[in-house]
Order: C-alpha cells, then sequence, then structure tokens
C-alpha cells in the first residue's frame, strides 16, 4: 500500500489485512510498554486544513504509539492563512523530510491531488475530504462491528450478512460514504435512512437500500445503527424545519433505543450532538460504542501507517525472508 | 550422489521428534524442572515447535507448561528493506512473563537477528528472570553476539544456500531441506 485515500477502491482483500494488522496493534495497546519501535526515524506530518480535534490526536497517538516523529501543522496560523497554495505547503514538508503526510482538507479530492501531483514521495493518508471520503474512521468502525461481532476470533472475517443502518446527514457525510464503499465490499448489507432533503440526488451507483422513516428502518432489526452528527457547519440552507423536529423524527432516543434487537449496536462517528441525532441514553447504554471506536481508532491507524511505512517504499525489492 | 541444484534432506520426521524430545529433557534439566517455564515460539514455524515441545514437557515432567507465540515483526531491524510484513498474532499465556524462564523456539538460527527483536519484544511484555533460546537448526552466519541453549541439529551452510523447515501442522509433512 503506498496510500490510504478511500475505500471506495480498497480491495476486499486490502481492508482485511488492515483490520487484521489493526488487531495485532489492538493487542499491543493492552500492554505496560504501549510503544512499539517499528516506526523509529519515519516522520509523520498531521496537515490540518480543517479543525479536527479526534481524528488529529488518534493520527498522533497512532504514530507516536509507532515511535514516528510527529509534526502538527494545522491551517490556522500558519503559512496557508497568509495565501500558500497546496502545492507550495507540499514541496515544503517534501523538503523537510516527511515521510507520510495525514491530510484533512476542505476540499473533496485534495488527498488524491497531493498523492498523484508528484510534488511529494510521502505515503498520503486521507483524513477526511470535503464530503468525498474519510477512509479511516470506516475502517474503525468495521472493525468495531467485527469486535463486537467475533470478538477474539474476529481475524480474517469480513461483514457478509451484517446489517447495517446509517442515519443522518447522508448529503454531507464523508463518514457515510466511506463506510457504504467499505461495507459493500466486506459484505455487509447497508441501509441509509434521512429525511430526503439530506439524501443525495442520484444515487444509483450506492450500494444501499433508502428509508425515510427511521422507525422503519428500526423494526427492520439491524446488527449496527450508526448515527451522523448533523454537521450544523455545513447547513447553509434548510434541510429540515427545526432541530426538534429532525431530533423527534430522525434521532435516537430512549423509546427507540429499546425497539432495537437485543445485540445490535449503536454506532456515532463523534463529536455527538447530544439531544440532537442521538439521546444521552442512546449514547451511554451499553450497546452504544462510541469509547470503543475512539480506542480502537488508534489501532486501525496503527495499522494504516504500519502498511503505509514499515515496508521498502520503492516496491522492487522482494528479498527472501533473513533470519 | 544428488545434484546441488535439487533440496537434500537433512532432516526427516524421526530424526525432528528425537531432536524436539531431547531439547525438551535438555530444558527440564537445566531448569531443574518444569516449574516457572513458559514456551514462547516466534511465528509461524516457531510456534508450532513450541507448542510440540510444551507437550513433550508436560507429558516428561508430568506438569503442564505454558506455551504461546511472540511475534517479533514489529521489532525486527530489516523492515524497510523488505515489501511490508504481516504481523502475526502475540499470545502471552496468563500468567505472564515476569519471574519466570522464558524459553524462545524458533525453526532456524541464522543471523541472530529475529532472536534480537524477539528480546526487544520482550522486553516490552515483561521481566523474565531468564530467557533461553531452542532452535531446530542452527545453520550458522551469525551477524550479532546470539547463541542458542538447545540446539536440535547444527547444519554448516553456506551463506547462500536456503534452508527449509516443513511441519505437518503448517505444510504436511515433516522434514528439513537444504538447497542451493
Amino acid at each position: 500500500m503506498r496510500h490510504l485515500l478511500d475505500t471506495k477502491h480498497l480491495s476486499r482483500e486490502d481492508a482485511l489485512r488492515i483490520l487484521d494488522v489493526a488487531e495485532d496493534m489492538r493487542d499491543t495497546q493492552s500492554r505496560e510498554v504501549k510503544k512499539l519501535p517499528t516506526l523509529r526515524g519515519k516522520t509523520v506530518v498531521n496537515l490540518f486544513f480543517e479543525d479536527s480535534t479526534r481524528t488529529r490526536i488518534s493520527f498522533e497517538a497512532a504514530a507516536k504509539r509507532l515511535s514516528a516523529d510527529v509534526i502538527n501543522f494545522s491551517a490556522k496560523g500558519s503559512s496557508v492563512s497568509k495565501g500558500e497554495s497546496l502545492q507550495d505547503t507540499a514541496q515544503t514538508l517534501q523538503a523537510m523530510g516527511a515521510d507520510a503526510v495525514v491530510i484533512r482538507h476542505g476540499a473533496s479530492g485534495a488527498p488524491q491531488t497531493l498523492a498523484t501531483s508528484g510534488w511529494i514521495t510521502a505515503g498520503v493518508v486521507n483524513a477526511g475530504d470535503g464530503t468525498h471520503e474519510h477512509p479511516t474512521q470506516a475502517l474503525l468502525d468495521a472493525f468495531t462491528i467485527r469486535r463486537r461481532r467475533f470478538g477474539d476470533d474476529s481475524r480474517g472475517r469480513d461483514l457478509a450478512g451484517v446489517r447495517v443502518a446509517i442515519v443522518g446527514d447522508i448529503l454531507h457525510s464523508r463518514v457515510a460514504r466511506s463506510n457504504v464503499w467499505l461495507l459493500h465490499t466486506l459484505g455487509a448489507d447497508v441501509t441509509i435512512v434521512a429525511p430526503p432533503t439530506l439524501i443525495p440526488q442520484d444515487l444509483s451507483a450506492w450500494p444501499v437500500q433508502v428509508a425515510y422513516d427511521l422507525d422503519d428502518a428500526i423494526a427492520a432489526a439491524p446488527d449496527a445503527i450508526m448515527m451522523l452528527r448533523i454537521q450544523l457547519e455545513r447547513m447553509n440552507a434548510a434541510y429540515f424545519p427545526t432541530e426538534r423536529e429532525y431530533s423527534r423524527r430522525w434521532g435516537l432516543d430512549a423509546t427507540r433505543l429499546r425497539a432495537l434487537p437485543e445485540g445490535s449496536i449503536v454506532m456515532h462517528p463523534g463529536p455527538m450532538n447530544r439531544g440532537l441525532e442521538i439521546s444521552a441514553d442512546a449514547a451511554d447504554s451499553p450497546q452504544s460504542t462510541v469509547l470503543e471506536q475512539v480506542a480502537n481508532g488508534v489501532s486501525v491507524r496503527m495499522a494504516a501507517l504500519y502498511l503505509l511505512l514499515a515496508g521498502d517504499r520503492s516496491d522492487t525489492n522482494a528479498q527472501e525472508d533473513a533470519r | 550422489m544428488t545434484s546441488t541444484e535439487s533440496p537434500r534432506t537433512v532432516m526427516h520426521a524421526a530424526d525432528i521428534a528425537r531432536a524436539l524430545t531431547r531439547i525438551s529433557h535438555e530444558i527440564l534439566e537445566s531448569n531443574k524442572g518444569p516449574d516457572d517455564l513458559v514456551v514462547l515460539g516466534i511465528p509461524t514455524r516457531g510456534v508450532t515447535l513450541a507448542e510440540r515441545v510444551g507437550g513433550l514437557l508436560a507429558e516428561i515432567s508430568g506438569t503442564p507448561v505454558p506455551v504461546g507465540a511472540l511475534d517479533v515483526t514489529m521489532y525486527r531491524d530489516d523492515l524497510h528493506r523488505n515489501p511490508t510484513r504481516t504481523p502475526h498474532p502475540t499470545e502471552i499465556p496468563a500468567g505472564g512473563i515476569d519471574g519466570k524462564t522464558v524459553v524462545l523456539v524458533d525453526d532456524v538460527l541464522f543471523s541472530g537477528r529475529s532472536i534480537r527483536a524477539a528480546l526487544d519484544a520482550l522486553n516490552d511484555i515483561g521481566r523474565p528472570a531468564a530467557v533461553r533460546l531452542a532452535i531446530l537448526v542452527d545453520r550458522g552466519h551469525r551477524e550479532l553476539p546470539i547463541r542458542p541453549d538447545f540446539v536440535g541439529k547444527n547444519l554448516p551452510s553456506a551463506r547462500a544456500e536456503r534452508v527449509n523447515v516443513r511441519l505437518i501442522e503448517n505444510d504436511g509433512v515433516d522434514e528439513v531441506t537444504i538447497e542451493s
């Protein structure tokens, strides 16, 4: 793997490889010494053009647990606010010897541009671009579903037959897009649930079923229900009348939580708007995997950085197994 | 005379079984019994051998001996010179390794770099009272000051030759071959 840009083009084999390596990484995180020497001497740059707390610190923790050096770069207060282009920023990082660039950008496709432009030789990890994709979030979600289902027996398994409902702002959500592609690749059945205004107009290429009523979707007994954050900062038009109405019709409240089948899980990528898309009862219930998702995020990002950075980056030097 | 091109079998199933039985007796002799022993195999074939040695130790001493797996991938010093390796699970027996005598088991000892990585990995898991090394085939060409405590067979080899250990659990047959 040279880059991790999206889940749409991620093969089933590569996806399972990341998830299986993440299992090994997870095992090391319960030890007294959580740090591995694997990426000693490598430099990972967190290049964040958009605000993010949990994704950035998750990548930072992942890189540090693998002994890589981490440079955090946020657009606020940087030369970007003075008008520097992505190309100049990238070339500056290249000159500083970055081995991997973790990029979050408001423009869909910015990581792709960075990876294919020839400006840098570093591995590029997409940490969320516009309304396009957020692959590591989808990978950690799949990892969480798989662990809840199979426990320590998770290695090598896909999600065939698992039914997942993704509820909320599908239109603006890169998390939803990455999850749809990855869950489909892993064999899960995905239903998206949202008001018609928050569903993309053309879904012909999406391997999903669509529901407009959350109670119908819950009655269909999903194995996992993924509540998306209502992205108030992206709401420049009126997609629903009021927050209260949204909460009443598409929010996961205590009544709907009780209607979910036993053993199903409630997921949220965070940060949560408590009382809007998810009630406190649902967020804090034993079915909720919110904190597991955060913990698993570090393991999955360690796996991605390991697979991107540990091997020979020229991809030609296939030596025999030196003992 | 076999041609140097074709693989030559240097240990058959019976030879491997005898070597493992002898190693197990030697481990019990040097440890003065089975107390506080933990046998850890290095994936993949070291784990198979560790399971066999653990079984033999229990059979000979009448006391079960904990067996586990220690993956060293993340601790290797040659990661960046090879295509990305997929790690294997590490399984440490429930009692841990603190204060125990850990016997590391691997199939072939060559440069010694895997064992250096294994010692680093152990360091992050706990502090054993002692670490011993059991090897099925020692083929020489050490690059580090590491020596085995228990050896199945010393096999003088040229650096370019290839030593293959095949085990029933992994490969369907018990044999050690050498080819140039």
